[in-house]
């Protein structure tokens, strides 16, 4: 593992609303975590989690109606809650770099790869187009393009998904940022490109230092890729620790839900060799808009008892494996009976 | 529509829908017999003038299938597991019947299809539906679910005006929802609840063949667990065949019975379901295997297969896996492998078999 001296992101209980007709909703409600040089975080949740919102919030991409209504966001330890629009734009695509799912939303459809990546250089540094031109060459190698002379020529619909998301990539990887935010980066893509990729930015992450958040539904990937993984449901972290005190030994209910109706991990099919139902979570994820009091996953939850009607606090189960549940799973590994 | 005619919609309704899967013979249901199928305009005379002359390039075709077969026991379901491009969708296309194959037989109870009469084919085909992907794309959004259920059927002459509601009411607890919804708006659904709807669309018609085309691909994870345990139920009451395409292992091997791989339109194996996982012969699955994500929490080296899966305009010749393949030789460059038998039920096309 990395140094573990200054984390280089500390998010400090976050709250993002967005106001509506019916009052204000918590699209992030509370989130605390931090990140360290070098370190993978795996940001996980189901669509409405608020898992992609917490990644906009650390840019400062929250337009109205939605803002940041409480917490800190310190980057080496200086607050950008509140930095004037200016310094946003130096700070992003330069110490803050963010990846899509669709890398047509970072490319420019009608600007070719070198116009976009020499852009991207020059917005933040004084320096000539050929070592710009130079640079972005170098990214694009790094990141795993064959010839990147000749696709620095290329339009981006001239390459295939795999190649755009690299370029994309390879956009954020350009000033060498400090942090950088992937936001589900490799949904779109095939199984094997998908390897790739995770291992191109798992190598380049670890070598330069750069800490990286992972946003995803899926917690396969996160199982082979991050360091660290956070939970979230309704808005809230419930569930955040190492990525083997998450997914071996979960202590939310939650958690184990998730990990109970992924199919993967019910693989082994019983005596007449037709697989077992999944034990898939009952209910469906409540609208933020009527979130029961308390902990949100109340009404889905098996354990749960008249004490969950207040919110849950946060409780460190064992060292960094933190859950906010009343009634959590025991952390050493259930014998099934 | 006018061809649907009393009688056939009569022995449709008596036909044997409900036959347990365990109780009938494993005879194919549906077999798919050496299909072609080439994209790409067919060039009018003026082209084919310029083509002979040399003043024009003959126009880019795709071979997106490239002489598959495939043959679906009734009760069985098969999974067609492959990357974007290679052909899978189209395959499940041709088996509904919304793509002819350019070359290739379809076999319905052994039927030839194709040799049917227009209104037959009709009949038959409602015996066969299918799932999409994306139900926000494929329900109409200005149908009430009540009317999107209904319409089939209505137009098939499967069901009358006054038992309508009942029989809408019946699909909905089918696939697990509140009657009651039945005259809300697809948008009015979640994601889940807009999958199921696709479902109980299909199940109208009272089909006993079903092609799943990425059909819980977009769905959260404990919602998909959800709609994974509502197909096997399905299976079970109604005795359902499925073809059930999809790029996540998981999911297939959860589900499936046989799987077959198929890449750049050819399937380069196939065997039943616990023998592939077990022990995967192809190259390819293989490293399919090895790099699907998985749940165990290492370290992994993601590094097994490299490149891109290449250009169906212009596949490699020879194995077409051969430059991505670890274990590519002379003879891969050159030499199409046949699908060869090498163990019960266990199809693999990779000269290595023979090597």
């Amino acid at each position: 593992m990395n140094p573990q001296h200054e984390p280089t992101l500390v998010v400090d209980r976050l709250t993002t609303r967005f106001a509506g007709r019916g009052g204000s909703v918590a699209a992030v409600d509370e989130v605390s975590f931090h990140v360290a040089p070098g370190e993978v975080l795996g940001l996980v949740g189901e669509s409405g989690s608020g898992k992609s919102m917490t990644g906009f919030s650390i840019l400062g991409l929250v337009d109205p109606p939605g803002e940041i209504a409480a917490g800190s966001i310190r980057l080496k330890g200086r607050e950008l809650r509140g930095l004037p629009a200016r310094e946003w734009r130096a700070l992003r695509g330069d110490r803050i770099a963010m990846i899509f799912q669709d890398p047509m939303m970072t490319l420019n459809p009608v600007l070719r790869i070198d116009t976009q990546m020499i852009e991207t250089v020059r917005a933040h540094r004084r320096i000539s187009r050929d070592a710009a031109r130079a640079l972005a060459r170098d990214a694009l190698a790094r990141v795993g393009i064959p010839s990147p002379d000749e696709r620095l020529r290329a339009y981006p619909h001239q390459l295939s998904g795999g190649m755009r998301q690299r370029v994309a990539i390879a956009i954020a990887l350009l000033n060498a940022p400090d942090l950088i935010i992937a936001d589900e980066p490799t949904t779109a893509l095939d199984v094997t490109i998908q390897a790739q990729i995770l291992f191109e930015m798992q190598t380049l992450c670890r070598e330069s230092g750069t800490a990286l958040i992972w946003i995803t539904h899926d917690l396969a990937v996160v199982a082979g890729l991050a360091d660290r993984v956070c939970v979230m449901y309704a808005g809230r972290i419930v569930e955040q620790g190492g990525t083997a005190q998450v997914l071996e030994t979960p202590a939310h209910p939650y958690t184990r839900g998730l990990l109970d109706s992924t199919p993967a991990a019910n693989a082994q099919p019983d005596a007449t060799g037709r697989p077992q139902p999944l034990r898939q979570i009952p209910g469906m994820a409540p609208s933020l808009k009527e979130l029961p009091a308390g902990c949100a996953f109340r009404p889905r939850c098996t354990r749960a008892s008249d004490l969950c009607g207040q919110v849950p606090p946060a409780v460190e189960l064992a060292p960094g494996h933190v859950a906010r549940c009343f009634h959590p799973l025991p952390t050493v590994p259930e014998v099934k009976p | 529509m006018s061809a649907q005619q009393p009688a056939q919609t009569a022995a449709l309704q008596e036909a044997p829908v409900k036959a347990p899967a365990s109780g009938s013979p494993r005879a194919p249901l549906l077999e798919l017999r050496d299909i072609r199928k080439i994209f790409g305009a067919r060039p009018d005379w003026l082209e084919r003038l310029g083509q002979r002359l040399g003043w024009l390039q003959p126009a880019a075709t795709v071979q997106a299938l490239d002489g598959v077969s495939l043959s679906i026991a009734h009760g069985e379901v098969v999974g067609l597991v492959g990357e974007s491009g290679c052909g899978k969708s189209t395959l499940g296309r041709i088996a509904v019947g919304l793509h002819a194959p350019s070359s290739g037989k379809r076999l319905w109870r052994g039927t030839d299809l194709d040799a049917l009469s227009d209104a037959e084919r009709r009949r038959v085909g409602l015996g066969i539906q299918m799932i999409f992907q994306d139900p926000y794309a494929s329900l109409n959004p200005r149908l009430r679910v009540r009317d999107l259920l209904a319409e089939a059927p209505r137009v098939h002459g499967l069901i009358d005006r006054p038992s309508e509601t009942d029989y809408v009411a019946a699909l909905l607890r089918q696939v697990g929802l509140d009657p009651a919804m039945a005259g809300r708006f697809p948008h009015q659904f979640s994601g889940g609840q807009r999958a199921r709807v696709g479902i109980a669309r299909a199940l109208a018609v009272k089909p006993e063949f079903l092609v799943c085309d990425e059909a819980v691909a977009a769905l959260d994870v404990s919602v998909q667990a959800q709609v994974l345990n509502l197909f096997m139920r399905l299976r079970e009451e109604l005795g359902l065949t499925y073809l059930f395409i999809s790029h996540d292992l998981g999911v297939v091997r959860h589900l499936s019975d046989r799987v077959a791989i198929m890449y750049l339109g050819r399937i380069v194996e196939s065997a039943p379901s616990a023998e592939i996982f077990s022990r995967p012969a192809h190259p390819y699955t293989q490293g399919l295997l090895a790099e699907a994500p998985t749940l165990k929490v290492e370290k992994k080296r993601f590094l097994a297969i490299q490149g891109e899966l290449p250009s169906p305009l212009a596949p490699p010749p020879g194995c077409h896996f051969h430059p991505r393949c670890p274990y590519a030789f002379e003879r891969c460059r050159f030499e199409v492998p046949n699908l060869a038998e090498i163990a019960p039920g266990h199809v693999s096309a990779c000269h290595l078999n023979s090597a």
